[in-house]
């Protein structure tokens, strides 16, 4: 019930209904032909089996629709390239439905056809993913080297070969920090005013500028640090700048993934510590919150993995470096979205390897961010059974 | 230990819906009364504005007064989060805190307010309070492990267990049993019946044989249709409600209850 890591997940549930209902249309009585006595004569005039497909027979028509496709693609009718695969779904679909349609009934074509149609989008949506996934490996791979992470691009050809992406890594490991230290605690905060005392027109409007946030393209940000901080001289172009630059990208996710966290954190749970005598804030410390952290913190690191690819705005207000600095209060620093960007831009096979190489890091970047805040979040989630 | 609580002329609302009008009502001390009435008429309401957990609602607010031995609780000054550690409360449906153990259930009340200086260590509490909730012997063995592992009777004691620990001096509990099978229902009944020693009870029940095995006195509220304000129809011992009631509601109530 309190389980709120499992409200996430949503498997696919299979078809594990057992069979029942009427059979085929061929079969089923005319209307009116007296069913109400039929069903009332004896226990064996209730319908609780019928035709069922065998179980091969999806795989017997997947089969024949891919070498459907195959044909297709032989014999060149091709017009575009991906015909022959929409020749194979589309054949598949039809015969699977129509098969059973005239086998087990209208229902279970339903079904059939649905479950396909899931399977197949959910699919669909894995392939860009895993496509850009074993992309980024396959090329990134290539570079990874100990001096990849240990060097920088200091007194490198950037055309030609060697160099590494510490100075970067560095970067925005302070820049993504900065902007988690000053977002998270706001963005926390503020949700919890929103969901626990927030009533009437101030939580409204600042409901809605959150919404309003959220649209912000991530230039906008950027430019927004750099007229009011740095054109008035406030800051220089430095990782502070940009770490504020991304902590207004942050702000909003946060808000919005604390909030609706907290909001299923069940009401009984606060009535039933407020009725021991607890004071109403240290029931959302100690109970709503705990209660919540797994998806808090997922939230906070799906806010952190959106802003540590920001590009644009760091390119404004930090610019490039092709050197070490590990100070965020003076000078430009460079990041890993801004390294991949400028050795994309170099444009010989040596740069862009190393753009690659610069994704691929970035991706690790998140993923060992993303594991450690699951293992965090584990240790503190509540434990059922 | 124990205390009067005596209901004033109270009216309660919900924003501006008027939910329960003109409750007079005296609950001597170590005694165990039952509220009972149809759906809807406002047992957990009146309930829930003796430990001041009504005004949780937003908008949720009551006039006339609630008195503890004599001390108006809505009177000014009166800080609810103390009014709730004197007057303890339980709920239709159990609900331990998810991220603690069994033993941190039972302190949770005190480990999240600990200002009273009490001699006892938590282990002892823990153990004393299990053992006053009836729980001890079942679960003194894995207290470490969450209080959600438990069976929904376990929990439902767990709750009071945790209730109890706070040390109150009056007990709410709101439809108790009613989650529960017959076995767990008769452990909290006899609960109910040792607990009365130290505390003021009063259990809202919608089984008649419970409020009658249970309980000193009884309450019978009704309310008159749809959208009216519920009222207190009759109070009395609970032999008298249920064998010679003054209302005519409340005989037709207990008899359609009895069938
Ligand atoms: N949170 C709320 N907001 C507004 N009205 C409420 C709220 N809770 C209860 N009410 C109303 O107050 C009246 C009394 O409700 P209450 O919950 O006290 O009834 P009850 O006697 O406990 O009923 P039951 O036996 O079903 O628990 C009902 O008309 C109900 O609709
Ligand atoms: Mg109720």
């Amino acid at each position: 019930m309190t389980d709120l890591s499992g409200l996430r997940s949503g498997a696919p549930v299979p078809d594990t209904t057992p069979h029942s209902g009427p059979v085929t249309s061929s079969e089923a009585p005319p209307p009116n032909a007296g069913g109400r006595q039929n069903r009332g004569d004896s226990a064996d005039s209730l319908h609780l089996t019928g035709n069922r497909l065998p179980r091969w027979a999806p795989w017997v028509i997947a089969a024949g629709a891919i070498i459907l496709g195959l044909l297709v693609q032989v014999t060149g009718i091709t017009v575009v390239g991906l015909a022959p695969g929409f020749v194979a779904a589309f054949a598949f679909l039809l015969v699977q439905t129509a098969t059973s349609w005239t086998v087990e009934g209208r229902r279970h074509a339903t079904d059939r056809l649905a479950t396909t149609l899931i399977y197949t989008t959910f699919v669909l949506a894995l392939v860009p993913l895993l496509w850009i996934l074993i992309t980024v490996i396959a090329k990134g791979l290539s570079v990874f080297s100990p001096e990849f992470f240990t060097s920088t691009m200091r007194n490198v050809n950037p055309r030609a070969e060697g160099g590494g992406i510490a100075h970067a890594f560095v970067g925005t490991l302070e820049q993504v920090g900065i902007a988690a230290l000053i977002a998270v605690p706001i963005g926390v905060l503020a949700a919890v005013y929103l969901v626990e005392f927030g009533k009437g027109r101030f939580a409204y409007w600042i409901s809605f500028f959150v919404d309003v946030m959220t649209g912000i393209p991530s230039i906008v940000a950027g430019l927004f640090i750099y007229t009011a901080l740095i054109l008035t001289g406030v800051l220089e172009q430095s990782g502070l700048a940009a770490g504020l630059a991304l902590a207004i990208l942050m702000l909003p996710v946060i808000v919005r993934a604390t909030e609706e966290m907290l909001r299923i954190v069940p009401n009984e749970l606060r009535e039933g510590a407020l009725a021991l005598g607890v004071p109403k804030w240290k029931v959302i410390l100690r109970i709503v919150i705990p209660t919540a952290i797994s998806g808090i913190i997922t939230g906070v690191m799906l806010a952190v993995a959106r802003v540590a690819g920001e590009t644009a705005p760091l390119l404004l207000v930090t610019f490039l470096a092709q050197d070490m600095n590990p100070n965020p209060a003076t000078g430009s620093q460079a990041s890993l979205p801004t390294f991949v960007w400028d050795q994309i831009s170099r444009g010989t096979p040596a740069s862009i390897d190393r753009a690659w190489g610069g994704a691929l890091a970035l991706i690790l970047f998140v993923l060992v961010m993303y594991a450690g805040a699951r293992i965090i979040a584990k240790i503190y989630s509540p434990k059922a059974r | 230990m124990s205390k009067q609580i005596d209901l004033v002329d109270l009216d309660i609302y919900y924003g501006d819906f008027l939910a329960v009008e003109g409750v007079n009502l005296t609950v001597k001390a170590n005694s165990v009364m039952s509220f009972i009435g149809p759906s809807g008429c406002g047992k957990s309401t009146v309930l829930r504005s003796i430990n001041r957990m009504h005004e949780v609602i937003p908008g949720a607010h009551v006039k006339g007064a609630v008195n503890l031995d004599g001390e108006n609780l809505y009177g000014p000054n009166v800080d609810p989060v103390l009014v709730r550690r004197t007057i303890g409360m339980v709920f239709q449906r159990p609900n331990p805190f998810p991220t603690m153990s069994i033993a941190e259930n039972v302190i949770a009340g005190l480990k999240l307010e600990k200002d009273k200086k009490r001699k006892e260590s938590m282990d002892e509490i823990v153990e004393k309070s299990l053992r006053g909730a009836n729980l001890w012997e079942e679960v003194k063995d894995r207290l470490k492990r969450p209080g959600a592992s438990l069976s929904g009777g376990q929990q439902q004691r767990l709750c009071i267990a945790r209730a109890i620990a706070v040390e109150p001096q009056v007990l709410l509990m709101d439809e108790p049993c009613s989650a529960l099978d017959p076995i767990s229902t008769l452990a909290i009944e006899d609960l109910i019946r040792e607990l009365k020693d130290r505390y003021t009870i009063i259990i809202v029940t919608h089984n008649m044989q419970q409020a009658g095995r249970v309980s000193d006195d009884t309450a019978f509220f009704n309310l008159s249709g749809i959208g009216k304000p519920g009222h207190l129809i009759e109070v009395g011992p609970t032999a008298q409600i249920f064998s010679h009631p003054e209302h005519k509601q409340t005989e037709d109530y207990i008899a359609g209850r009895f069938g």
